[in-house]
């Protein structure tokens, strides 16, 4: 009789969600827009993924060993990570590139602050950001079809038309996870039914992205204009995959929506603004160092401490 | 004389302006893009910094205490404008380069802290060893950071390439961010050659191995370390 009863401490219902589970969750997202680039920028691109994820996890692996912490690339953490850093490199980056981004990402902005929980903003972002200032000409180098061509923001920005199709499949020039909108959005859909991102920060992201442009950028309320605003450059994948990062966005469902405010207003700042046609990856990692403070705006009050006696 | 050489080493090692007492933040990472710029900053400072040490002990006694930063800021800044003639007198080129940062060292807050904590208080013979040991210190980190910079930012040291020709410079680190990383790094390579060579705190009783949770830093993992190597 006694055997059929087990004695445990409480919780007694967990959920089947682990760390390492959501990260799968979010690789198998980006296969679709990961395939899509490797498919058509070729086997550099392929190259440059491989690279990219293969230097992220020895990164981690030789400092937890360095530093005698325990091994936590089964978290698979830093594949994501090396994937999305290889997804924000233009397809003629040459490898050497991907390494130097990888240390950057994995060593300085995530394993120095703490590891995993503990990285103050996007590590992939913040290694694009790098290398852009690093390797200006490198990383604005896009050659579609062999032909180097500016990318459709570029292209918008200079008042020269541009194929709204063609920006949705995909056939642009650009980085090699940002070009096709429509395998960002399934891979984006697939995050969004299985709850493993929440919709408020893209959406906060996105409609306030599009007021601003409506309001500021100087074309009016101009349909075309504003699809093609959405669909150029980062903003599917940095809107989806980026600023939805459980580490560097806040935990409070208000605190979601003022981040994903916070990213539109910058990102429709810098492409209406500043000197270079994008924007997405400083708007995020800018944000992302706004989140403690939107943290603490947004605590919610505890039961019975609401309202006045 | 034992006390002169304890002033320099102290001022170069021990409580290093840069990497350990921190001050002088604002041309250290403004300045030190290169080598030489690291250099002529740190010497224009040490100069400044041995004569107003000097000057300050001389006159303690004379300073009345409630005027006392008046009066350190005019002897300051005298010095300051004598080094800054010579200096457009004689490197043109340096002075160009380190521009506004030459007047800036009037506010240098290494040169004031060491009038208040040292020179008022001390004899001249020493105060002037000290003065000199922490110019000295400061022209350390300054070059330090300034070599790294340039190395990995510009490929080249002291105007010379050093690097083979397909090394692609790292544009960022002759940027402001990268003044940053390389005295971060610097400062906890520092840390960590301090910590191994301090002394046991004598927590090895109460250590279970766990350092993340463990309030006490001052041991830096040696504990656990002893524990592996038996």
């Amino acid at each position: 009789m006694s055997e059929n009863i087990k004695v445990s401490a409480s919780p007694h219902v967990r959920s089947q969600m682990s760390t390492s589970r959501i990260m799968f969750f979010v690789i198998i997202s980006l296969l679709p827009a990961t395939l899509y680039g490797i498919i058509q920028f070729g086997f550099n691109s392929a190259l440059l993924v491989a690279v990219c994820i293969a230097s992220c996890v020895v990164c981690e692996l030789v400092y937890v060993k360095l530093m005698r912490l325990p091994v936590t690339i089964g978290d698979l953490s830093a594949v994501v990570t090396g994937l999305l850093l290889a997804l924000n490199l233009p397809p003629t980056a040459p490898w050497w590139m991907g390494v130097i981004g990888s240390i950057f990402a994995i060593i300085v902005v995530k394993m120095l602050f703490g590891g995993l929980g503990q990285n103050f903003m996007n590590p992939a972002l913040a290694a694009r950001c790098f290398l852009v200032i690093c390797f200006t000409a490198r990383m604005t180098d896009f050659v579609y079809d062999g032909v180097t061509g500016a990318t459709p923001l570029a292209n918008i920005r200079d008042g020269n038309p541009v194929d709204l199709m063609d920006m949705f499949i995909g056939r642009i020039p650009g980085t090699i996870g940002e070009v096709s909108t429509v395998a960002l959005l399934a891979g984006a859909v697939f995050l969004i039914v299985t709850g493993i991102i929440d919709f408020r920060i893209p959406c906060a992201y996105i409609v306030s992205f599009v007021l601003f442009m409506g309001m500021f950028s100087g074309h009016g309320w101009s349909i075309e204009y504003l699809t093609s605003q959405i669909c150029g450059g980062g903003l599917i994948l940095g809107a989806f995959f980026m600023a939805t990062d459980y580490v560097t966005s806040p935990i409070t469902k208000t605190g979601r929506l003022i981040f994903g405010v916070c990213c539109g207003l910058l990102t429709g700042m810098f492409r209406v603004f500043s000197s270079s046609a994008e924007g997405v990856s400083y708007a995020i990692i800018i944000s992302n160092l706004l989140v403690p403070l939107i943290e603490r705006i947004t605590i919610p009050k505890c039961f019975g401490k609401g309202g006045e006696i | 004389m034992r006390k002169c050489m304890e002033r320099l080493f102290n001022g170069l090692f021990k409580e290093n302006p840069t990497f350990v007492l921190m001050l002088g933040m604002c041309p250290t990472l403004a300045v030190t893009t290169s080598a030489i710029n690291g250099i002529g900053m740190g010497l224009a400072t040490t100069v400044v910094l041995v004569l107003s040490n000097i000057m300050i002990s001389v006159l303690r006694k004379v300073i009345p205490d409630g005027v006392r930063i008046p009066a350190f800021i005019v002897v300051i800044a005298s010095f300051v404008t004598i080094v800054e003639l010579l200096l457009k007198a004689y490197i043109p080129s340096l002075y160009a380069a380190l521009g506004l940062y030459i007047p800036l060292i009037v506010v240098n807050c290494i040169i004031l802290g060491r009038a208040e904590s040292y020179a008022s208080k001390n004899k001249v013979i020493y105060s002037a060893f000290d003065g000199l040991g922490m110019g000295l210190g400061f022209t350390f980190g300054l070059t330090c950071i300034g070599i790294i910079r340039e190395i990995v930012g510009a490929g080249t040291l002291f105007n010379m390439a050093v690097m083979p020709a397909a090394y692609e410079p790292l544009t960022i680190f002759i940027l402001a961010p990268g003044a940053f990383l390389v005295l971060a790094f610097l400062v906890a390579i520092m840390n960590k050659i301090k910590i191994a060579g301090g002394k046991d705190t004598g927590v090895g009783g109460n250590c279970d191995e766990l350092c993340r949770n463990c309030p006490n830093t001052n041991c830096g993992g040696r504990t656990l370390a002893g524990k592996d190597a038996d």
